[in-house]
């Protein structure tokens, strides 16, 4: 999934030179440890969706789109509304990406941005019911990545939080036990504005937005998502390196700091006040 | 239904809340497999088996300065209340690729380049907490198969559960409950090799959790190493170690 060809001579040297950049506080690109590339997040692309949002970090671009459609609830929680956050790395996104279905890392990626917009209770799914226990409304979000260079997991993050809160639905009600799609639409029963904060270890330091060359040597990730009160919802740690027990814990007050700055670049953008 | 905590403070299966269910370790069950073990952490009831470090199939996978760590987390159909389909799910394919992230850190994998190490681990009956239930049982497999590490890995969870932070939920808690915070360490080095969150948490809350979680996984260490002792010197009791 990397645009960077994992070689590890390459690697090794790279590396070392991060490092010692590092430990005088400096990242390849320039920037400091806890800086984010430019934020670019652009909404009403795709003017068939309910909702859409491209949104850029430095080299990274990723397309969301949502869908608002109508479904069974499951039989767990029949007076709610459904949610399905689901994501693809296009082969055109990268040299070495390759079509077919989505590998562990695509999964990952859905189901990590997926539990921020639900464990957030963003969208209030008990308001998406048509008739409890038979007809409800089912969110779908879908993600393309559309050119990858590192931290993918924040730049679709920010992206399906964007196309929901611009989106839009057609209501439905049941006249004579049949659906009937109504003119009116209306925007989604959203509550708060998940953002996640994606941090890398390299070496003993912790940064934020990894580009691809860093992600191509970090010892291991760790994403983790705040709400608009500065609550914690969704947590991940990645690759096969560790955290100290103290690194966890400034991650938390990092991605509180930075989900904040980062949560008033969506709201500018979607005008959502929460 | 009964109160997920009720007014003396006990939870709905009358443990307190920093209570582990109880558990069970059993090193070795399985003949063919290099390693293996067998844990019970309250209901749920998991196999772990180590094949390897054996050669690579497909070829071109191997690596020329290191072993390639596979691991594949699966449920049983009879394991959950509806059948579950055997085909892996989502689900299970993220899980395992975090139990490979979470016990590779553990495994001295440059001493074995150019082979595979395969890591199974079989839900028979899960009761939440399996991941982390799973992750000791395979820490303790890959001992078994006497594979060069570092330390072992000691998993468990915590979470918020009738608004309170709870030690080690099972399948009720986890489901009707706030949050779920699965961790898991090299208790020898104080570093964390897995983490999960979901649900919502305050930043004290979260403090609170993860130091209960660290709490859990430490008693994990000692059922870990009790268990890797009676099958190798026929006694279970706990090693004293000199820097604790």
């Amino acid at each position: 999934m990397a645009a960077v060809k994992k070689s590890l001579v390459v690697e090794a040297l790279r590396r070392s030179q991060m490092t010692e950049l590092l430990a005088k506080g400096k990242r390849l690109d320039g920037r400091g440890p806890l800086d984010y590339r430019p934020i670019r997040i652009e909404t009403g692309v795709i003017s068939k969706a309910s909702g859409s949002a491209r949104v850029i970090i430095g080299n990274t671009e990723v397309i969301a789109g949502v869908k608002v459609e109508t479904g069974t609830p499951f039989p767990d929680t029949p007076d709610q509304g459904l949610l399905v956050v689901n994501a693809e790395v296009l082969p055109l996104a990268s040299p070495y990406a390759e079509p077919g279905p989505p590998d562990e890392d695509a999964i990952e990626l859905a189901r990590v941005v997926d539990r921020g917009i639900r464990e957030s209770q963003m969208i209030d799914v008990s308001k998406l019911v048509i008739k409890e226990g038979e007809k409800v409304y089912a969110v779908f979000v879908d993600v393309s990545v559309l050119n990858v260079d590192g931290n993918l997991f924040d730049t679709t993050s920010y992206a399906v939080v964007s196309a929901l809160l611009t989106a839009k639905y057609k209501r439905h009600e049941i006249v004579d036990g049949k659906l009937k799609q109504l003119e009116d639409t209306e925007p989604l029963p959203l509550k708060t504005i998940p953002t996640s904060v994606t941090m890398a270890k390299i070496g003993d330091t912790v940064v934020v937005d990894p580009t691809d060359e860093e992600e191509a040597v970090m010892d291991a990730r760790l994403t983790i998502t705040t709400d608009s009160n500065g609550n914690i919802c969704a947590g991940q740690k990645g690759n096969a390196g560790t955290f100290s027990f103290e690194q966890m814990q400034s991650a938390a007050d990092i991605s509180r700091m930075k989900g904040e700055e980062n949560r008033k670049v969506i709201r500018e953008v979607t005008g959502f006040a929460n | 239904m009964t109160a997920l905590i009720n007014e003396q403070g006990l939870r709905h299966d009358g443990r307190r809340i920093e209570d582990l269910r109880p558990i069970k370790i059993e090193v070795g069950i399985l003949k063919n497999a290099n390693g293996s073990a067998y844990i019970e952490f309250g209901k749920n009831k998991i196999i772990a088996a180590v094949y390897g470090p054996k050669e690579v199939h497909p070829k071109h996978m191997a690596l020329p300065d290191r072993a390639v760590l596979r691991c594949r987390y699966h449920m049983s159909p009879f394991s959950t209340d509806t059948r579950k389909n055997p085909a892996p799910s989502r689900r299970e394919i993220e899980i395992s690729k975090v139990v490979r992230e979470a016990l590779e850190p553990a495994i001295m994998i440059n001493d074995y380049p150019r082979t595979a190490i395969d890591v199974f681990l079989e839900v028979l009956q899960s009761d939440g907490g399996s991941r982390c239930a799973g992750i000791n049982a395979a820490s303790v497999a890959l001992a078994d198969a006497g594979i060069n590490m570092r330390d072992l890995v000691s998993a468990c969870a915590a979470g918020k559960v009738g608004g309170q932070v709870v030690l080690d939920l099972d399948d009720t808690e986890d489901k009707e409950g706030q949050a779920d915070v699965p961790v898991a360490i090299m208790p020898n080095f104080d570093q964390v090799t897995l983490f999960q969150l979901d649900g919502i948490l305050t930043q004290e809350e979260f403090k609170k959790a993860f130091g209960f979680a660290l709490g859990g996984c430490r008693k994990l260490y000692q059922l870990q190493k009790e268990a890797l002792m009676k099958k190798y010197f026929g006694h279970g009791e706990p090693i004293v170690e000199e820097n604790e």
